[in-house]
């Protein structure tokens, strides 16, 4: 149980990172929400075996139930990365309607920053000797 | 009883009152000077008990509540050391009078009924990370400031400002999920997120462990804090937002980050210490931040890679682990919020009496606004470092305890930075404040009259307020200073902290 | 192109409609030691509001409610956050919930914490979050009124 945990962990982070890396926006959001829910899972391995309800002295002994403080802590941070992914949808989506285009842009400052340093170095090669 | 009851109530003000405020401004949606009101009066009600809460722990010591009555390792604590309180008190004041800026400032809040719900959401946020005792509250925390901090660097929905909010809200998002991640491999090695129950749980484990956590969560917080290798989304994104929105930002978020690298790693990993690491990105996060800024040419821009290069002083400070090290960046820190959000104040007001802020294009500032040129000179000999500005005691402060720890050569960079600092400040000087604007065809018709420029007085009265309290910690450095150093000793020796939290 | 409505899912929204929201309310006052709770009760009615939307677009769901989304954000928050208050104001610390219990002659004893305030703090936020996000996302025609041409 706790090995498949991990390996899904472990196969939905590496997904995400891989679509993390993409040059589209959708991907990229994908790609987050993805590693999202493998933090979330991991959240739930590390608290480890299942249980009953964890509430004291309602269902058995204290060592059958599970460990709630995981739980509450993915329901948390589920919660926090739905609002924060439905934001990004929202942004996306606005840059759509900017651009017509899915794509990350460039930064026209930094082009331009770079294209006056090769200027710069241009002319620093060919300088009269 | 009483005392207990009293300090209930101011530990947990700083961060109910501006979500209350923010749920009044939200059901007062298009009453802007009603949003107004209670956006400020909360702010300076929580300036005031960020106050009263200093001098509380100076008399008092550590305090702490535990939240819904629950005890320590199982509830949520807040706790206030001396650390906390510095910076909650310089941040409280920071945000208060970027406020009062952003509604002088025209088209700001004016058109955007959610600036002031949003914006005091986030100072609510940033009060928790100062003040939170868990681990998992500190990410929620940050969730909290990051969430408003999305919504008000894309506030207003320009090309520009949604193409670098993007790379903002993603970088961020992917250090939020490996701060889940470390949170969750730190509660299967301890079972516990409570940050005392941590100091003392941690220390059991082996030591490859400690490593692994203390290097992991060091990233996480390195993102948000923009050190050496993780910084490259800042310079990107900040300068593209509303001025008053870059200035919160560019004052307080990073140092978020810096306060919680701070604190993990002084009080969760005390006996396994990445001094050297942390020595080596303070020294490259310092040359090339201020390199970046050096090849930059929009005051903007230049001032978020000084960002960036003045972390590493902050880092380097840490990375001692000396009283005498981790005073001097706790000043450091101290001083930068102001001095920082107070250099975008007045690159704003360029911006709103030229509207540009590159320097090829704005020009002849001293004539036509000497006040702005003023507050923008105090503010930047300030940030570089020149004797008797309050940059001089926190650097002078870190470089001593460099020497006294013998890493000569982290202090032979630091130096250095500090002249490149200067350099580059001179070079905003030279381009926006004297002569001419170097391009004709670039010109802006307003920014070549020689007419004087007028900007709202509130714009002006926030700013000239906030260079008064970078002028006042001058002042004020010797008390200030040893305040820095209980702060300090609190840090490396958090036996006050653990027993205050855990009974 | 002019939204074309479908009569069948209409009508059945229609009759889900109120069904939904009293399963709601249901779920925010189970909530406390049944599954349930602010949060989920919230979800379910904002799944109401969804499918109005869904069946009429946004006019109807501008029909089916007057108030505005953010007031439901506004009054939740303070809801939630006053919640903690007044456990501040009468002498135990911030957000400590205290159980409540009542004799109604006939309905029998009703017992209910101060837990339920907060999540009924937790249900209006996560409703206004959602109508909020259908009344801005969701335009007419997938435009909304203040956008920029590009």
């Amino acid at each position: 149980m706790s090995f498949f945990s991990a390996l899904i962990v472990a196969v939905l982070f590496s997904v995400g990172v891989y679509l993390l890396l993409q040059r589209t926006l959708s991907r990229i959001i994908l790609g987050l929400a993805l590693m999202g829910h493998s933090a979330n899972l991991l959240l739930m391995v590390v608290g480890g075996r299942a249980g009953k309800a964890p509430i004291v002295g309602a269902f058995g002994p204290e060592d059958t139930v599970a460990d709630p403080l995981p739980q509450a802590l993915a329901l948390t941070a589920i919660v926090i990365s739905f609002g924060v992914i439905s934001f990004l949808l929202a942004i996306a989506y606005r840059s759509w309607v900017l651009t017509q285009n899915d794509e990350v842009e460039d930064d026209v400052e930094d082009a331009r920053i770079a294209q006056l340093g090769e200027a710069e170095m241009r002319r620093w090669w060919s300088r009269p000797r | 009883m009483v005392e207990q009851a009293k300090m209930s109530v101011l530990l947990v003000l700083p961060i109910v009152l501006p979500l209350l405020a923010a749920a009044l401004a939200i059901i007062a949606y298009n009453h802007r000077t009603l949003q107004r009101i209670v956006a400020v009066g909360a702010l300076i009600a929580v300036v005031a008990d960020s106050a009263f809460l200093l001098v509380a722990v100076e008399r008092d010591g550590v305090q702490s509540v535990q939240m819904g009555a629950w005890p320590a390792p199982l509830g949520i604590t807040l706790v206030v050391d001396m650390f906390s309180a510095l910076m909650l008190v310089i941040s409280m004041v920071t945000v208060l009078s970027v406020l009062i800026y952003a509604i002088g400032q025209p088209g700001v809040d004016h058109d955007q009924p959610v600036f002031h719900p949003v914006y005091l959401v986030m100072t609510a946020g940033v009060a928790l990370s100062f003040t939170t005792g868990d681990l998992f509250n500190l990410f929620v925390a940050y969730e909290i400031t990051l969430a408003a901090s999305y919504v008000l660097i894309t506030l207003g929905g320009r090309r520009e400002q949604i193409r670098s909010g993007m790379t903002y809200i993603i970088i961020n998002l992917l250090a939020s999920t490996l701060f889940v991640v470390g949170i969750a491999w730190v509660y299967a090695a301890t079972g516990t997120v409570n940050m005392a129950d941590l100091a003392v749980k941690i220390a059991q484990l082996p030591s490859g462990t400690q490593t692994a956590l203390s290097m992991f969560l060091l990233v996480v917080f390195g993102i948000k804090a923009a050190i050496f290798p993780l910084f490259f989304w800042l310079p990107d994104s900040y300068p593209t937002a509303r001025m008053p929105v870059t200035a919160v930002f560019a004052g307080l978020l990073t140092k978020v980050g810096v306060y919680s690298i701070i604190r993990t790693q002084t009080l969760l990993f005390p006996q396994n210490r990445p001094s050297t690491i942390l020595l080596v990105c303070a020294g490259l996060t310092m040359a090339i931040g201020v390199l970046g800024a050096i090849a930059q040419n929009d005051m903007k821009r230049i001032l978020s890679f000084h960002i960036v290069s003045q972390i590493g002083y902050m880092i380097l400070g840490l990375g001692l682990f000396s009283v005498a090290g981790v005073a001097g960046t706790v000043f450091f820190i101290f001083h930068q919020i102001p001095v920082k959000t107070a250099l975008f104040l007045a690159t704003g007001l360029v911006e709103q009496s030229t509207g540009s802020t590159a320097l090829s294009k704005v020009g002849g500032m001293i004539r036509r606004t000497p006040l702005v040129a003023g507050l923008f000179l105090l503010a930047a000999l300030s940030l570089a470092g020149i004797p008797p500005f309050s940059g001089f005691v926190g650097k002078l402060g870190i470089i001593q305890a460099g020497f006294g720890a013998g890493e000569y050569a982290i202090v032979g960079v630091s130096l250095v930075v500090s002249l490149l600092t200067l350099f580059s400040m001179i070079k905003i000087w030279n381009g926006v404040f004297l002569g001419t604007p170097e391009d004709p065809t670039l010109r802006l018709a307003s920014a070549t009259s020689e007419e004087r420029l007028s900007t709202p007085v509130l714009m002006r009265g926030a700013t000239v307020a906030l260079v008064g309290v970078t002028l006042a910690i001058a002042l004020f450095a010797g008390t200030l200073f040893d305040l820095s150093e209980r702060a300090a000793q609190g840090l490396l020796d958090p036996s006050a902290y653990i027993q205050q939290v855990l009974g | 192109m002019t939204p074309r409505r479908s009569v069948i899912l209409d009508l059945c929204v229609q009759a889900e409609f109120h069904t939904l929201l009293l399963l709601s309310l249901y779920l925010l006052f189970a909530g406390h030691n049944q599954p349930g709770g602010g949060f989920a009760g919230g979800l379910v009615a904002s799944c109401a509001f969804g499918l109005r939307y869904v069946a009429g677009g946004s006019s109807a769901l501008s029909r089916s409610i007057s108030i505005p989304a953010t007031t439901f954000l506004g009054v939740g928050m303070l809801f939630a956050i006053l919640t903690g208050c007044v456990s501040l104001l009468t002498g135990h610390e911030f957000l400590e919930s205290a159980i409540f219990s009542a004799d109604l002659m006939v309905l029998g004893t009703v017992k209910t914490s101060s837990v339920l305030f907060f999540d009924i703090g937790v249900y209006l936020v996560v409703l206004g979050m959602a109508l909020l996000l259908l009344e801005q996302l969701g335009g007419a025609d997938g435009t909304d009124p203040d956008e920029v041409q590009p």
